[in-house]
C-alpha cells in the first residue's frame, strides 16, 4: 500500500517537473515583455537595463532553476503586466474558474445522465436520434461562437442576462463566490451554458455506452430472466453499475474543463484563471503563463492521484497485485 | 455631430429630473491600468486614468489647452528658469497638505532608479523653494513646453510617502516587490481609488475635499472594468451594464446609433498613423530584392505612397471616421501646417512609372509588418494596402501579430527588425518636437534621439531643425522651421502618413463627457443624468 | 481486391449504413462539401487569395438578393472586398487540408507509439504512457497554443507566415496523438495474448513484422472511428486558434480566420461576413460528426 502511494507520488512529481520544464522553456521565448511594460517614451538604455534586471539576459537553465526554487515555495514572482504577485492573482482568480467549471460539470451531469440513459434504453427511437444528433452541435460549433451567439441573443437582443463578468460577489474567507447574490447567479447563466453545451456531447455518449454495456452483461440478463421489472432493472441495477466509470471519467475530465474554460472566460470576460492566461499570452507575461500551466498540471495530477487511490481502495483485486 | 446628439439627450433628461445626489458611473477600456504608482510607467492610458487621482502642476482641459493645476501660475524669468506659484489650500486624500516640499520630493522621486518618468523629471536641473507656495525651476536646456510635460508628471505627498516607505518609484525592475505606492494611492485629484483587483476592476470614489468646486462631474462612485474582447465590450454597453466604453470598433457605430439609449462619440485623435520603410540597411531583411535596398531610392518610396489610396482606406476600412493626413503630426499638435496636410495623390500609373524608372518595372515582393490588436482596424488597413500595392506590381506579404511581439521586434531592442511597417505616434506633449525627436530625426543611441525612427530615415537639415525647435521660443520662427522640416521629410517620403485614427467611444445617453483628443477619459467632465 | 470489396459490400456495416438515414444523409453532405471545396478553384468566381483581384471599394457588400447587393457577389463581400462565396470555398479547402493532414500526422505518431508501447511493454510503455498522461492534463487547444507559440519564436516571422499552415497542422497533431496511442495500446494488449500472435512469434517473425502485419489490421477499426471524429475537432481547433489570433495569416484565410474577421461585424449588421463561413463550418463538422458517431455506434459503442 505504502509502496503504491510512494510510487504514485513519484510519478506525480516527475509529471510536474516535466510540465514545469516544458512550460517554462516554451514560454521563455514568447514575445518581449519589456515593450508592454514600459511606455513608448522609455529610452533604449532604460529598456536594456530593465532586461538585465529582470534576469531575461541570464542563460535559460539559470532562469529555470531560479523559477523552480521559487515555485516550490509557492512564489511565482510578480506578474510583469499586472504588477502583483502571481500567487495572489491566482488565489483571487481561482474561485471564479472553479465555480464556473464545477457548476457547468454538475449541469452537464444533471442533463447528460438522463439523456444518456434514455438513448441507451430506447436505442433506435426518434427521440434518441434527435438527442444524439442535436448534442453534436456542441462539438460542431466553436465554443467562442456559441458564447458570442448567446451574448447576442440573451444579452443584446433580449437584454435578459448580463453579458460579462461575475456580477456582485461575496467574500467568504478568502473565497469570492457569485452564488449568493442574484446578479452573481444571473451572470453565471450564459458562461455555464456555453461550457455545459461543450461537455454534454461527451457525457451523453459516455453514459449511453456504459449503460448499453451493462445491459448486455450476464447479471442483467439473469435478473431479467428472474422476472425483475424492466424499469427497476434499468434504473436500480444497470444505472448503479454505470455510474462509477462515468464519475471517474468526469472527474478526470474536470482538469480538462478547467483549462478549456479559458475560451469561455475570454468571451465573457469572466475573471478567472483562463482569462488571466489568455491576457498573459497577449502581454508575454511569462510568470503568469508558467504558473497557469503548472496549476492546471497540478490539478490534473491531484485528481489522477485521488482516482488511482480510490480505485485501489474500492477494487480488492488490486490489493494482491500491488503496484503495477 | 455625435456629441450633439448625446448633449441633446442629456438636456432632455435634465429637464425632466434634477440629477440625484449619488451618481454611479461604470466604464470599460480594452486594457487595465498598469500600475498605481504615478512614476512607475510612462504610458498614455495609465497616466490618463491616474490623472483622476493624482495631478501635476498643470492640467489639460477638454480642448487640450493648458490650465493651472497644482500651480496657479508660472512665468519664465530666463530661457531656463521658471518661477511657479503653487496652489494653496490643497489637501491630499489622506489628509496631508500640499506645498512646495511635495513638488521637490516628487521631482526627486521621479529621478529614482525605478522611475519611468526620468525623461520628464530629468528636464529639470534644480528646484529652489522660494516659499511654501513658490518655487523656482531650473531646466538643463531651454525648454519652452515644460508645463505641457508637467501635466503628466504627478505630485505625491512627501510625508505619506516617507511614512509608508514609498520614497522611491516602485520599479518594474524589482521582481520581488511592488512597492506601497504601487498598491495604494494618495493624490490631490477629484477621485480616490477605494478598491482594486488588477485585471478585473478598479473603484473610484469622489474625494470630498477636492480643491476645485467648479468641475462638471456629479459622479460619486465610478467603477472601471477592463474588457479585452471588443464584442463583449460593445454588448456590455448595449445591454446597459456599462455607461461608457472605449474603444468601439468603427463598424459598430451604426449599431450604437440604432440602439436605444446609447450613441457613439467620436473625434480625431492626435495619434497619426503611417507606414514606415527601412531606408538604412544595405539590403532589406524581408524582400525579394537582394544585394541592395530599393527603399533607399526616393522614387520607390514615392511609388509606394502613390499606390496607396488613403481616401479609400479612410472611407471603407475606417468607415469614414478617419481624417486623411499628409504629414506626421495632427492638426491639434503645435507646429501643424495645413498647407502640407494633403495625402499623397493616389495615382497607380505614376507609381508604376516611378518603379520602372527606379529599375523595378515588374515590382518586387516585400513583407509588411503589422500589429493586430493595437490600433483601430490595424490588420485590415495592412491587408487593404497590400491589395492596393499588388496592383502596381508590389507583392506584399502581410505579417500581423500581437502587439507585444510586434513591438518587441520593431523597436530598438528587437533591432528594428522590419522592412515595411505600420505604426502610430502620439506626441504626448502635443508639440511637434516630440514627434520630430522620436520618429523623424536621425537615430542617435547616446541621446536617445530617433529611437522610434524604425526605418532609419536621416536628413541632416531635419535633424538640425529638431535640435533648434527644442529651445526656440519665438513662435513664428519656430513654425517656419517646423514647416520646413515637414516639407523636407514629405519630399523625401520619409513616411507615408495615412490619417489620424478616430477616437471611438460608446456612451450611454444618460452621460455627457468631454472627449479629449489624446483618448484620455477625464472623470472631471463626466456628468450622469437619469 | 474485387472479392474483398464485394465482401465489404455485403458486410453488416454496409447493411447498417444503407439502413440509417442519418448516416447516409451526413455522408452525402460531407462528401458534397469536400468535393465543392476541392473544386474551389473551378467553382469560385474569384481567387480570394490573390490580392490583385480585391477592390476595397467593393467591400462590405451584402448578398446579391439584399438591397445594395451586387450580382457579381452572390453571398456578398467582406471588409476587403473579397467575394464571400469564393472565400468560403477556399477557406473550407484550407480548413479541410489542415484537418486531414493534422489527423493523418497524429494518427501516424499515435498508432506507432501505441503499437510499440503495447507490444513491448515495460519501461518503454511506462515512458510513453507517462508522456501521454502529461499531455492529457492539458486540453488540445492549450497544447496547440503552446506548440504554435513556440514555432512563432523558433521561426523567423516571414518564414512562420509561409509555414503557418504546417505549424498549425503540427500544433493540432501534437495535441491529438495521445488518443490514438491509448486506443491502439489497449487493442494491442488484448490482441497480444491471442493465439495468432503467439503463433507468429513461434514461427520466428520479428516484432516489427508482427505489429505491422498482424496486430495493426485488427486495431484499425477503432482508430478509423477516432480519426473521423478528430477531423471535425481539428477544424474547430484551427478556428479557435484563429479566434485567439494565432491562426493563418489574413491574406490566406481559413474558415476560422474568416469567422474571426466576420465576428467583428456581428453587431454592425454585416451578418453575411460571419454567417456563411460559420454555417459552412457547422454543416461540415456536424455531418462529419454525425457520420463518425454512427460509425462508432456501429463498430464499437464502447469507444469514446
Amino acid at each position: 500500500m505504502l509502496k503504491l502511494i510512494l510510487n504514485r507520488l513519484a510519478h506525480s512529481v516527475v509529471v510536474m517537473l516535466a510540465v514545469a520544464l516544458i512550460a517554462f522553456s516554451m514560454v521563455a521565448f514568447l514575445g518581449d515583455p519589456i515593450s508592454n511594460m514600459v511606455g513608448q517614451d522609455t529610452t533604449v538604455a532604460e529598456r536594456a537595463a530593465l532586461r538585465e534586471n529582470l534576469g531575461l539576459n541570464d542563460p535559460l537553465p539559470v532562469q529555470f532553476v531560479r523559477f523552480l526554487s521559487h515555485a516550490v515555495q509557492g512564489d511565482f514572482g510578480l506578474s510583469y503586466s499586472l504588477r502583483v504577485p502571481v500567487s495572489e492573482l491566482f488565489a483571487e482568480r481561482m474561485p471564479a474558474t472553479l465555480e464556473l467549471s464545477i457548476i457547468s460539470a454538475i449541469f452537464a451531469l444533471l442533463i447528460g445522465i438522463p439523456l444518456g440513459i434514455h438513448t441507451a434504453i430506447n436505442r433506435d427511437s426518434f427521440t434518441t436520434q434527435a438527442i444524439l444528433s442535436s448534442s453534436l452541435v456542441g462539438v460542431s460549433l466553436p465554443t467562442f461562437l456559441i458564447g458570442i451567439l448567446l451574448i447576442l441573443i440573451f444579452g443584446v437582443m433580449l437584454r435578459w442576462l448580463p453579458t460579462f463578468g461575475r456580477g456582485d460577489v461575496v467574500m467568504i474567507g478568502g473565497w469570492s463566490t457569485g452564488l449568493l447574490t442574484s446578479s452573481g447567479l444571473r451572470s453565471l447563466v450564459l458562461p455555464v451554458a456555453t461550457l455545459t453545451i461543450f461537455q454534454l456531447t461527451l457525457i451523453i455518449r459516455l453514459v449511453r455506452a456504459e449503460m448499453m454495456e451493462v445491459l448486455r452483461t450476464d447479471f442483467i440478463k439473469f435478473a431479467r430472466a428472474r422476472g425483475i421489472r424492466r424499469k427497476a432493472l434499468n434504473y436500480r441495477h444497470a444505472l448503479k453499475n454505470t455510474m462509477m466509470p462515468v464519475i471517474t471519467v468526469v472527474g478526470l475530465q474536470l482538469g480538462n474543463i478547467i483549462a478549456f474554460s479559458l475560451i469561455t472566460e475570454s468571451v465573457f470576460q469572466w475573471p478567472g484563471m483562463g482569462l488571466l492566461f489568455v491576457q498573459a499570452i497577449g502581454n508575454a507575461d511569462i510568470p503568469v503563463m508558467v504558473a497557469y500551466l503548472m496549476i492546471i498540471a497540478l490539478i490534473f495530477v491531484l485528481i489522477n492521484l485521488i482516482v488511482d487511490l480510490l480505485h485501489f481502495v474500492l477494487d480488492p483485486r488490486l490489493h494482491s497485485s500491488g503496484a503495477n | 455631430m455625435y456629441l450633439s446628439t448625446a448633449t441633446k439627450a442629456l438636456l432632455a433628461c435634465v429637464a425632466m429630473a434634477a440629477p440625484a445626489a449619488a451618481e454611479n458611473f461604470k466604464f470599460s477600456y480594452q486594457g487595465d491600468i498598469s500600475t498605481l504608482d504615478p512614476h512607475s510607467l510612462n504610458e498614455v492610458f495609465t497616466l490618463g486614468m491616474m490623472n483622476n487621482v493624482y495631478e501635476g502642476l498643470a492640467l489639460y482641459d477638454g480642448e487640450m489647452k493648458l490650465q493651472p493645476g497644482l500651480a496657479v501660475g508660472w512665468e519664465t524669468t530666463s530661457p531656463t528658469t521658471w518661477r511657479v506659484k503653487l496652489r494653496e489650500g490643497v489637501t491630499f486624500h489622506e489628509g496631508g497638505t500640499f506645498d512646495a516640499d511635495d513638488v521637490i520630493f516628487s521631482w526627486q522621486r521621479g529621478l529614482t532608479e525605478g522611475s519611468d518618468q526620468k525623461g520628464r523629471a530629468g528636464l529639470i536641473k534644480a528646484i529652489e523653494k522660494l516659499g511654501p507656495y513658490e518655487i523656482k525651476i531650473e531646466t538643463h536646456d531651454p525648454y519652452p513646453i515644460l508645463m505641457q510635460e508637467m501635466t503628466s508628471f504627478f505630485i505625491m505627498d512627501k510625508e505619506w510617502s516617507e511614512e509608508n516607505g514609498a520614497t522611491e518609484a516602485s520599479s518594474i525592475k524589482d521582481s520581488s516587490n511592488v512597492g506601497y505606492a504601487g498598491q495604494h494611492t494618495n493624490g490631490t485629484g477629484p477621485f480616490r481609488i477605494t478598491a482594486r483587483q488588477p485585471g478585473v476592476s478598479t473603484t473610484f470614489d469622489r474625494f470630498d475635499g477636492y480643491w476645485n468646486d467648479d468641475i462638471a462631474t456629479n459622479v460619486t462612485h465610478a467603477e472601471f472594468v477592463p474588457i479585452q474582447e471588443p464584442a463583449t465590450r460593445v454588448s456590455a454597453l448595449i445591454s446597459g451594464e456599462m455607461d461608457l466604453i472605449f474603444p468601439v470598433p468603427v463598424q459598430d457605430w451604426s449599431r450604437l446609433e440604432s440602439a436605444e439609449g446609447i450613441a457613439p462619440l467620436s473625434g480625431p485623435e492626435i495619434r497619426t498613423m503611417y507606414f514606415g520603410m527601412d531606408q538604412s540597411r544595405d539590403e532589406l531583411l524581408f524582400s525579394s530584392v537582394k544585394g541592395k535596398n530599393p527603399m533607399k531610392d526616393v522614387r520607390v518610396r514615392a511609388a509606394f505612397a502613390h499606390a496607396i489610396n488613403v481616401q479609400a482606406i479612410a472611407d471603407k476600412v475606417m468607415r469614414g471616421a478617419a481624417t486623411p493626413a499628409g504629414i506626421i503630426i495632427a492638426p491639434q499638435v503645435t507646429g501643424f501646417d495645413e498647407t502640407l496636410n494633403t495625402p499623397f495623390v493616389y495615382d497607380p500609373e505614376l507609381s508604376k512609372k516611378l518603379l520602372a524608372e527606379a529599375g523595378y518595372p515588374d515590382g518586387f515582393s516585400i513583407t509588411l509588418d503589422c500589429p493586430n490588436d493595437r490600433y483601430v482596424n490595424d490588420e485590415k488597413i495592412c491587408v487593404a494596402a497590400a491589395s492596393m500595392l499588388s496592383k502596381v506590381g508590389i507583392d506584399v506579404d502581410v505579417v500581423a501579430e500581437t502587439k507585444s511581439r510586434y513591438f518587441g521586434r520593431l523597436f530598438a531592442q528587437g533591432g528594428y527588425e522590419t522592412s515595411f511597417y505600420f505604426l502610430g505616434w502620439t506626441p504626448a506633449s502635443v508639440d511637434a518636437h516630440n514627434s520630430f525627436f522620436n520618429i523623424l530625426t536621425c537615430r542617435n543611441t547616446e541621446t536617445g534621439a530617433g529611437a522610434y525612427n524604425i526605418g532609419g530615415y536621416c536628413n541632416a537639415r531635419v535633424a538640425e531643425i529638431t535640435d533648434i525647435i527644442a529651445s526656440e521660443v519665438d513662435p513664428d520662427k519656430r513654425q517656419a522651421l517646423i514647416s520646413e522640416a515637414l516639407k523636407l521629410s514629405r519630399d523625401d517620403v520619409a513616411y507615408i502618413p495615412l490619417f489620424q485614427q478616430p477616437l471611438s467611444w460608446g456612451v450611454s445617453d444618460r452621460v455627457t463627457v468631454t472627449q479629449r483628443s489624446d483618448d484620455v477619459l477625464d472623470l472631471r467632465s463626466v456628468v450622469v443624468g437619469n | 481486391m474485387f472479392k474483398s470489396f464485394s465482401h465489404f459490400l455485403q458486410s453488416d456495416l454496409v447493411y447498417n449504413f444503407t439502413r440509417s438515414r442519418v448516416a447516409v444523409g451526413s455522408a452525402v453532405v460531407a462528401l458534397l462539401i469536400i468535393a465543392a471545396s476541392m473544386l474551389a478553384p473551378v467553382l469560385s468566381p474569384q481567387n480570394p487569395f490573390d490580392l490583385m483581384s480585391l477592390d476595397i471599394m467593393e467591400s462590405n457588400l451584402p448578398p446579391a438578393w439584399e438591397s445594395g447587393g451586387d450580382p457579381k457577389f452572390l453571398l456578398g463581400t467582406d471588409d476587403q472586398g473579397r467575394d464571400m462565396l469564393s472565400a468560403t470555398l477556399y477557406g473550407l479547402r484550407i480548413s479541410l487540408i489542415i484537418g486531414v493532414l493534422s489527423v493523418a500526422l497524429s494518427l501516424l505518431v499515435g498508432v506507432t507509439l501505441g503499437l510499440v508501447s503495447g507490444y513491448l511493454g515495460g519501461i518503454v510503455d511506462t515512458l510513453i504512457m507517462r508522456v501521454a498522461d502529461v499531455q492529457l492534463s492539458f486540453p488540445a487547444i492549450l497544447i496547440a497554443l503552446i506548440v504554435d507559440g513556440a514555432f512563432r519564436i523558433l521561426l523567423d516571422k516571414e518564414m512562420h507566415d509561409r509555414a503557418a499552415i504546417y505549424v498549425i497542422i503540427l500544433a493540432i497533431a501534437a495535441s491529438g496523438w495521445v488518443q490514438y496511442a491509448r486506443t491502439v495500446r489497449s487493442c494491442v494488449l488484448s490482441e497480444k495474448g491471442k493465439e495468432y500472435v503467439e503463433a507468429a512469434r513461434i514461427i520466428g517473425l520479428g516484432p516489427v513484422l508482427i505489429m505491422v502485419r498482424h496486430i495493426l489490421p485488427n486495431v484499425m477499426g477503432p482508430v478509423f472511428v477516432v480519426a473521423t471524429l478528430h477531423i471535425a475537432m481539428a477544424i474547430i481547433i484551427e478556428a479557435t486558434l484563429s479566434f485567439l489570433g494565432l491562426g493563418l495569416p489574413p491574406t490566406t484565410p481559413s474558415l476560422g480566420t474568416l469567422i474571426r474577421t466576420g465576428n467583428e461585424y456581428l453587431f454592425s449588421g454585416d451578418w453575411w461576413i460571419t454567417i456563411f463561413p460559420g454555417a459552412a463550418l457547422m454543416i461540415f463538422s456536424l455531418s462529419v460528426n454525425l457520420f463518425g458517431d454512427w460509425l462508432r455506434d456501429a463498430m464499437n459503442p464502447k469507444l469514446l
